[in-house]
């Protein structure tokens, strides 16, 4: 009986922190989340009041949420799909029975690395006025003068793509490459002797036995990108200008938080609406990928 | 599989090109680093350096007040917050795994359901919660938050449900009490798992870039990802202390990726396992 009781005293005790964290940091705020979206918060004055859903109604009428929503789900749209798709094929590529496999995976995952505060740096290096990509463009004569592409409203947010697409891309891909070494390569040789080509074994074997990975896949990627900040901060140093055009739905959160007095319950009613969205377009995307691939 | 020759060759293409697209962004910053600033704003597409130099370096390890601070900052900040994520996520994945106590279940799925909470929702009222615990402008505000994740306490306790009870068994016939046996057979044998997750955790805590956006105010505690800003203001980018700070600031976790690749890849088996 007292190793029993010692027992549940150390399984306790040893789990106590975890517990302590989980309810201060996750359930609690949780909640206080929730609370504050009901909430006119003025924080010089630390009054709280209560306005019921009408931070709820605001954000239905306000442009710039529009703005960054569609900003955002521009972003998504492009960028997910985009970074799925080259990280599965980069991976069926390191797959393949290349020599150098090794070298190549380690180059490739430099990005993954790195910070995405020195990659937005060294990107907006790449892309500044008198930054090497535009003295290529100009050297080639693609364009005459220099554009200041992350001032520029057509490029800002597209070059941000870009660098998202180019920083993620390796760690899908070893996450794929993972999965693709399960792939039972029997699968592969019933079809070579099926008379199937290198296509066809891509769409009716690799993919098929590839889905819950690219469930997971398209799942941390669209969180991810729903949740895009640093490089939209770092870029525009916290504005998302030019013209609004990197203003993330995270970054006008941001704003409204903290850098706008008196809408600290408005940020908090975004940020739901934001989960909300992530956790819809979540199970759409699932439910799309597995339709997708039963054929 | 048996492929022809024309196929290799446009293998072989589509690897190499990929690889040039990867790298040529990291070429252009070390080229940067060893130029002077004059020489990168002056244009030319030499990749090599007409003089290069090592003052950018010099200049940000020995003449800056504040870099040599910041990169400190974040090794405490990723340091301590690794040592106490590994201790704490260990211990919780084998009580959850091993030890049976009033209450087990519900908080096994409080942690599979914290996993799913996208971290946005929690960014303001834990905000508010550090101010009225006087923790803003603290390290701890950064490492107790997240001094435990619940996806390595899942990862954890996945590795202690398959681990051999022979062991522990073994143990206790020697005279150890659970504590002990966990403390000095248990944790030691689980070096992979410790590993893996102690690189992905150092690795969140030096990236990082909100947390310490939004609780941290002065430059003296900041972390390097938010020093790296500052060489940039309203007029002037200085690129040469940019592109040299950047790649300070990469070369440690490059450092541990080269040291303990093959734990990089062990978490990516558990990444694509869900």
């Amino acid at each position: 009986m007292t190793s029993r009781r010692l027992e549940a005293f150390q399984g306790f005790g040893f789990i106590v922190p975890v517990i302590l964290v989980l309810f201060v940091f996750t359930v609690l705020p949780l909640g206080y989340a929730f609370v504050l979206s009901l909430m006119r918060v003025n924080q010089l004055a630390g009054t709280y009041e209560f306005v019921g859903l009408a931070n709820y109604q605001l954000a239905l009428n306000d442009p710039r949420v529009h703005t960054a929503l569609m900003n955002t789900l521009r972003y998504v749209i492009i960028v997910v799909p985009t970074q799925t798709a080259i990280a599965l094929i980069m991976a069926v590529a390191l797959n393949s029975g290349i020599k150098f496999q090794k070298t190549f995976r380690t180059v490739y995952f430099l990005p993954t690395l790195t910070s995405s505060s020195a990659l937005t740096m060294i990107f907006m290096f790449l892309f500044a006025v008198n930054g090497p990509a535009n003295d290529l463009l100009v050297g080639l004569g693609f364009i005459e003068t220099p554009i200041n592409f992350v001032q520029d409203v057509r490029f800002a947010l597209n070059s941000i793509m870009i660098m998202n697409i180019w920083a993620t891309v390796p760690f899908y891909m070893t996450i794929y490459l993972a999965a693709l070494q399960d792939v039972p390569d029997t699968l592969y040789e019933a079809a070579s002797l099926d008379g199937a080509n290198s296509w066809q074994k891509l769409t009716k074997i690799t993919i098929p036995n590839v889905v819950p990975v690219t469930n997971f896949v398209l799942l941390m990627g669209i969180i991810g990108c729903f949740q895009v900040f640093d490089q939209a901060f770092i870029v525009s140093a916290g504005s998302g200008g030019p013209a609004n055009a990197t203003l993330t739905f995270s970054l006008v959160i941001y704003q409204y938080a903290f850098m706008v007095i008196g809408t600290m319950g408005y940020a908090a009613t975004l940020a739901i609406i934001l989960a909300a969205i992530i956790f819809v377009v979540s199970i759409v995307a699932r439910k799309l990928n597995r339709e997708e691939t039963l054929y | 599989m048996r492929k022809s020759k024309g196929w290799r060759i446009t293998l072989y293409a589509i690897l190499i090109t990929y690889g040039l697209i990867t790298l040529f962004p990291f070429a252009w910053a070390v080229s940067a680093s060893f130029k002077t600033y004059a020489e990168i704003v002056g244009g030319g597409l030499n990749l090599i350096p007409q003089n290069p130099t090592l003052d950018n370096f010099r200049h940000i390890l020995f003449g800056h007040n504040m870099f040599p601070r910041w990169i400190m900052n974040s090794f405490i900040i990723a340091g301590i917050g690794t040592i106490v994520n590994i201790l704490l996520n260990s211990m919780a994945g084998y009580s959850l795994a091993r030890l049976r106590f009033p209450g087990r279940g519900i908080i096994f799925y409080a942690i599979l359901a914290a996993i799913t909470i996208p971290g946005q929702i929690l960014l303001i009222p834990n905000f508010l919660i550090m101010r009225s615990l006087g923790m803003l402008d603290t390290f701890g505000a950064l490492i107790i938050p997240t001094a435990v994740n619940f996806t390595y306490i899942f990862m954890m306790r996945q590795f202690f449900v398959n681990f051999p009870r022979e062991v522990e068994e073994a143990a206790k016939v020697d005279g150890l009490s659970s504590t002990m046996t966990f403390f000095r057979i248990v944790f030691p044998m689980a070096r992979a798992s410790i590993a893996t997750q102690g690189i992905f955790v150092f690795m969140s805590f030096w990236n990082e870039f909100l947390r310490p956006l939004l609780y941290l105010a002065s430059p003296q505690n900041f972390p390097i990802t938010l020093g790296l800003r500052s060489f940039q203001d309203q007029n002037v980018s200085w690129w040469n202390y940019i592109m040299a700070g950047s790649l300070l600031s990469i070369l440690p976790i490059i450092g541990l990726y080269i040291v303990l690749n093959k734990y990089f890849m062990t978490g990516f088996r558990i990444g694509g396992d869900k």
